[in-house]
């Protein structure tokens, strides 16, 4: 056994490595016993100390040389001068075993060639674990031992990083895992964090995803999501400060969101997609446990709501009528893009009769009226998230993104006298100085946003509103997916 | 065998400072209020600086671009070198 982490001296001569569970390991084991008596030969088995017997071999058991001589497939056969590797050849190949141990007539009575077998050094159940063993360790981030008694779910939760739900525990190898998942360095600064103003880099977004339940493809999305989220454009220190119920919402698009298994369809704004679930957890962990930011301290939020979890779903691009809010954004069809909005959670509306354009529209907006407030209007934005039987009829009809917020922006102008405070017998509206304006729109330009998702049947529509809008509060960011 | 574990936090060490030591009289002193541009804020504020004025304060009056972000860094140390004393109105 070598010590961890260094790498063994290979022995001069043929060293050939192999394990007894490869068939064409155990194949060749005449042709070991045949160069045995010819060169120096040194066998390395990994899985059987006792394999091949004749001849003997040493035992690679922590799998040092293995890994440090990069071996993915047994049996490998390498020449090694003064300590070092000349020439390499893989599987079973009788002339290329006779070239490289320069012995005529090797293996008598076998096939011309056997593809070899997977090393145990890049088994993926192994792999993790070794890298942790033998790299050099690139990760920064202070170790924190569990103790012996301790229930490390239970002391997560006792430290404050969790949300209220279990996080998967953030070990070395889960880490490492994670950040295959991303060509970017685990130092590299991401973004710095709100509230605390912390510079968080990739390893510390990772350890984030780790804990919210991401796979390592996700990785890019969660390290975009937190750069557009830490904007002075999104302000998520305003996001989260706020006594309004907003958190960060992640509406993902392109191809990439089916490459990671997002759903786009039924329930895409509910449970039950692990890639749905986990991403945008893992911006509010960020958010949580690098930035600072908790509930009760920064966060002020009277009600707050669910999604402040994680909320992030896909569009169907591939079905919508309109494309996708990233393309509204001005990201190309085709590129992986997020769109980060603030946003409560969503309602739905429902209208089961409409099969004209101009009803539904009339319907969309009396409900996107009341967001907030009915007398509230231009200070909130709003996504309004049609399902494929409501598309259907504006598709039908031939109507585009623009004549379809077009249709419901005409219904939704309300005179400033039916708005100021006071009017209808409310206190809450607009300021009186707005009594005289004949028609005030609900949403300013471009802040009624248009999202395709959700599916089977079922003739609603959801809308997710908004926060404080435009430089005094957020701006909705979106921002192609860096991988 | 020890499992261990990454620290998902900043790992930040909060540095801890010492209160000014609170005036016993606000006679002759500047005091600072800051207006978040909350609805309303001008009208508890007014109040406050009438009251203020009665116990012999000088008022200096400032206010943030926007309630949702922070005060900027300059505006912050202009009410620092100004002020001895800051009141900030945070609700509607």
């Amino acid at each position: 056994m070598s010590n961890p982490g260094s790498a063994p001296v290979l022995p001069d001569g043929i060293v050939a490595i192999v394990k007894r569970e490869c068939e064409t390991c155990t194949t060749i084991v005449p042709v070991l016993r045949e160069l045995a008596g010819q060169v120096g030969l040194t066998v390395y088995t990994q899985d059987d100390p006792s394999f091949p017997g004749d001849p003997s071999a040493l035992f690679d058991g922590d799998l040092a040389v293995s890994w440090h001589n990069d071996i993915e497939t047994v049996p490998t056969v390498m020449r090694v001068v003064g300590g070092a590797e000349v020439e390499r050849t893989v599987g079973w190949s009788r002339p290329d075993w006779e070239r490289l141990t320069g012995v005529e007539g090797l293996g008598a009575g076998l096939p011309e060639w056997r593809p070899g077998c997977g090393s145990m050094s890049v088994d993926p159940d192994l792999v993790d674990e070794l890298r942790v063993r033998f790299g050099a360790s690139v990760l920064s981030a202070r170790r924190v031992d569990v103790a012996e008694a301790e229930d490390e779910m239970e002391m997560m939760f006792n430290r404050g990083w969790t949300d209220g739900l279990p996080v998967v525990p953030p070990t070395e190898e889960r880490v490492m895992r994670m950040l295959s998942g991303t060509t970017r360095a685990p130092s590299e600064i991401v973004a710095t964090v709100p509230p605390d103003l912390v510079e968080v880099t990739v390893e510390k977004v990772a350890i984030a995803a780790v804990m919210a339940g991401c796979k390592p493809e996700y990785l890019p999305w969660v390290l975009t999501a937190v750069e557009a989220a830490c904007t002075d454009q999104f302000n998520i220190h305003g996001i989260l400060a706020t006594t309004m119920p907003v958190g960060p919402v992640l509406i993902c698009s392109g191809p990439g969101t089916r490459a990671i298994g997002m759903n786009s369809g039924g329930n895409a704004l509910g449970q039950g997609n692990r890639a749905n679930s986990t991403i945008g957890r893992a911006l509010q962990l960020v958010i949580r446990n690098v930035g600072g930011g908790r509930p009760g301290e920064v966060d002020r939020a009277t009600h707050g709501n669910p999604g402040k979890i994680g909320f992030c779903f896909a569009e169907n691009d591939v079905e919508s009528p309109y494309g996708t809010i990233a393309g509204e954004h001005g990201i190309e069809p085709g590129v992986d893009a997020l769109t980060l909005f603030p946003g409560e959670g969503p309602r739905c509306v429902v209208d089961q009769l409409s099969r004209e354009p101009d009803s539904l529209a009339r319907s969309l907006a009396a409900c996107l009226q009341s967001l907030h407030h009915p007398k509230l209007v231009l200070g909130f934005d709003a996504i309004l998230v049609m399902g494929p039987e409501h598309a259907r009829v504006f598709a039908e009809a031939g109507w585009g993104r623009d004549e379809i917020l077009a249709a419901i922006g005409s219904h939704l102008n309300r005179s400033g006298a039916d708005l100021v405070r006071g009017a209808d017998g409310m206190a809450e509206g607009l300021p009186e100085a707005f009594a005289d304006a004949p028609a005030l729109p609900k949403f300013r330009d471009g802040g009624l946003l248009l999202a395709y998702a959700g599916g089977g049947a079922g003739l609603f529509s959801a809308i997710i509103g908004g926060w404080a809008n435009g430089d005094i509060g957020s701006r909705p960011v979106t921002r192609a997916v860096q991988y | 065998m020890t499992r261990t574990i990454l620290d998902p936090t900043s790992e930040r060490n909060l540095v801890t400072r010492e209160r000014v030591a609170r005036p016993t009289s606000l006679s002759g002193l500047t005091v600072g209020l800051l207006d978040i541009s909350k609805p309303r804020g001008d009208v508890f504020l007014d109040r406050i600086e009438q009251r203020l004025g009665e116990h012999g304060a000088n008022v200096k009056r400032y206010k943030k671009p926007t309630f949702t972000k922070p005060a900027p860094v300059d505006l912050r140390h202009e009410i620092a070198t100004e002020c001895h004393v800051v009141i900030e109105a945070l609700a509607d």
